[in-house]
């Protein structure tokens, strides 16, 4: 800070100097880091930026979640649950032109056939819901994965109870 | 593949060799039973399931010197002398994995083309030897291989089978296999097994993203071929019983349904389409039908349709989930898995779909069955305290054993003559998947060695 002080300083006896003799034909560049000449000043704000409005990345952003998880063996929706798909199909009824696949999975403790069906069971649970509130059935298309994606790797509790989900998939 | 033929041919230098006694297999009979009472005493309904320990203990020791050849030649498949060991391996291989053999030495005596139909009774004697096999490998014309097979009991000195197949060179493997089946029949009683194939999914790559191939392989791991690039994810298929066809799921176009696969051509076909999840594919015997499972608004019931095509017919009509399904060797009932009753158990009905009653009473839950080719066993994945468990029961559900014990151990396929299990194991956090066998009294387990990680494995018939 000092430093600037005594560039500014310097800088304006020079101009003073200038001055005495003869009017310049340009006013000298502002000294950089001088007071008041900060970059701000320069580059103009950025233009306010965010997902273009119905795409894949604004539903990521405007939803509570694009996935919502199950208890084991299980395919009915819990609050929470219950929730997310709100403001999913809050979403769904703005933008009344996007498709959506529902995608079913399971965690790695049922056997491969049985998740199979269990997957597509999540996934059409989250479908009624979406249906119920509105949003038009045509527009949903679900696909069940079993045991085959899991989102979180390890066999562990944790790890199973985030594999257990049906997520919303936006299709532009 | 060309088709292998029984060699009922004359063929001078062996019937020289073999006096007048024709080429031909003779009429199986057991010598040595060695093998455990199928499927014990029935307990109906079980609390809990019957652990199984041991096995069969009486092995039989047997000597497979290579075999030689009457006239050096080279084929494709290689010199005939050269096959003559590879058959004897084979054939010793396949033996060992049966786990009812214990073939001896590795360093056994080069055996003359005479000796093949008169073989050195008292060497093999001072050897401790009981019972001998000995071959030949003969270059045909148009590159065709003639391979013999006779079985000797040392004791008494006497031949027991004999065989001979004729068989293009590439095709060596299958006659050797098939020498190993007679040589397994003729001592064991059992129905043949080793002229077999397996497909299964081939997996690699990270746990959460594997990418799923289509692949199959002879039931010893030989002649693995690939069959789908692994671009779509493809699940659970199993051969049908005339050897052309597989039946898979298949996630081509990012939908789930059921696809032929033609093993000669590698054409797929789209077995209904429907827009609902289809899956979970069988062949009914003689090729009838396809056996699957859909779910229509969550639910899951189980569907037969024409194999050359036609309109689905539901055989199951419950809420909740009835899927897998395997038939009776005669095809007029099925095994099949619903949690109709709360948790995953077993049920048999007729193939029209008619009296379907539960068969699965244990602690834990039940899925994936499959009926025994010989008709006496059920084979199924037990779920219970964090562990899937291979284990089989009889039709009626009594008699109840399991007979693996690792973490994930899923979806038994039976051998052609019913006696040993194929099934995958999955490892614990990994995800690594691999192909395992069983003696269905528990004994024998095994790995089979196979190029990538395997999973879904299914074991064919015996080839025609």
């Amino acid at each position: 800070m000092k430093k600037l002080v005594l560039i500014a300083v310097a800088a304006s006896a020079l101009s003073l100097v200038a001055c005495s003799k003869k009017p310049p034909k340009d006013l000298p560049p502002p000294p950089v880091g001088a007071p008041g000449a900060n970059s701000s000043a320069t580059v103009p704000p950025p233009m306010p930026q965010g997902p273009v409005p119905g795409s894949r990345d604004d539903f990521l952003a405007k939803v509570a979640a694009d996935r919502v998880f199950f208890d084991t063996n299980r395919s009915d929706l819990d609050e929470t649950a219950r929730s997310t798909l709100d403001s999913q199909a809050k979403w769904l009824l703005q933008y009344p032109a996007v498709r959506i696949t529902i995608e079913g999975h399971c965690d790695e403790r049922g056997t491969r056939e049985y998740n199979l069906a269990l997957g597509e069971r999540r996934a059409n649970a989250a479908k009624n819901y979406l249906v119920a509130a509105g949003v038009n059935v045509a527009r949903i298309n679900t696909i069940s994965y079993g045991k085959e994606r899991p989102a979180v790797l390890g066999s562990n509790e944790a790890a199973w109870a985030k594999n257990r989900r049906a997520v919303t998939v936006t299709l532009n | 593949m060309s088709r292998l033929t029984k060699l009922r041919t004359y063929w001078p230098l062996l019937l020289a060799l073999a006096g007048s006694a024709p080429l031909l297999a003779q009429a199986p009979a057991p010598l040595l039973p060695g093998t455990p009472a199928p499927a014990a005493t029935p307990v109906p309904n079980p609390d809990a399931p019957i652990e199984i320990t041991g096995g069969t203990s009486s092995v039989i020791p047997i000597a497979i010197p290579d075999m030689p050849t009457p006239h050096m030649t080279d084929t494709l498949a290689g010199s005939t002398d050269v096959l003559g060991h590879e058959v004897a391996q084979v054939i010793t291989t396949d033996l060992r994995n049966s786990g009812l053999f214990t073939p001896t030495g590795t360093s056994l005596p080069s055996v003359s083309m005479p000796q093949v139909t008169a073989p050195d009774f008292a060497y093999w004697s001072s050897n401790s030897t009981s019972k001998l096999v000995e071959g030949f490998v003969l270059a045909n014309a148009a590159n065709s291989l003639t391979i013999g097979c006779y079985l000797y009991d040392v004791p008494s000195k006497s031949e027991l089978a004999r065989q001979g197949y004729k068989v293009a060179a590439q095709d060596w493997r299958r006659a050797a296999h098939k020498c190993a089946d007679v040589i397994y029949a003729r001592l064991t009683g059992e129905g043949a097994y080793f002229d077999s194939r397996i497909v299964y999914i081939a997996e690699s790559g990270p746990k959460a993203h594997r990418i799923k191939r289509l692949a199959i392989m002879d039931q010893d791991g030989a002649n693995h071929h690939f069959l789908t690039n692994g671009q779509t994810l493809v699940l659970t298929p199993h051969v049908s019983p005339d050897h052309r066809s597989i039946v898979y799921m298949s996630y081509l176009g990012q939908r789930g349904r059921i696809y032929t696969y033609d093993i000669a051509s590698g054409k797929q076909r789209l077995v209904v389409d429907s827009p609902n999840l289809t899956f979970a594919p069988r062949i009914s015997p003689h090729n009838t039908w396809v056996l699957f499972s859909q779910s229509i608004a969550g639910e899951t019931n189980i569907y037969r349709i024409p194999f050359a095509g036609g309109t689905p017919e539901a055989l199951t009509a419950t809420t909740g989930i009835n899927t897998g399904g395997s038939y009776s060797p005669d095809g007029s009932k099925i095994v099949f898995e619903s949690d109709r009753s709360g948790g995953q158990q077993l049920y048999v009905m007729n193939a029209d779909g008619s009296d379907q009653h539960r068969i699965s009473f244990g602690a834990g839950r039940y899925a994936t069955p499959a009926w025994s080719p010989r008709g006496d066993l059920i084979a199924f994945t037990h779920l219970g305290a964090g562990h899937f468990r291979i284990g089989v029961m009889t039709p009626a559900g009594s008699g109840e054993h399991l007979l693996t014990n690792s973490w994930q151990d899923e979806g038994p396929s039976w051998s052609p003559n019913g006696r040993v299990l194929t099934f995958a194991r999955l490892t614990q956090n990994s995800g690594k998947s691999e192909i395992m066998a069983i003696d269905y009294t528990g004994a024998n387990e095994r790995h089979i060695v196979t190029p990538l990680d395997g999973s879904d494995p299914a074991w064919g018939g015996l080839l025609p």
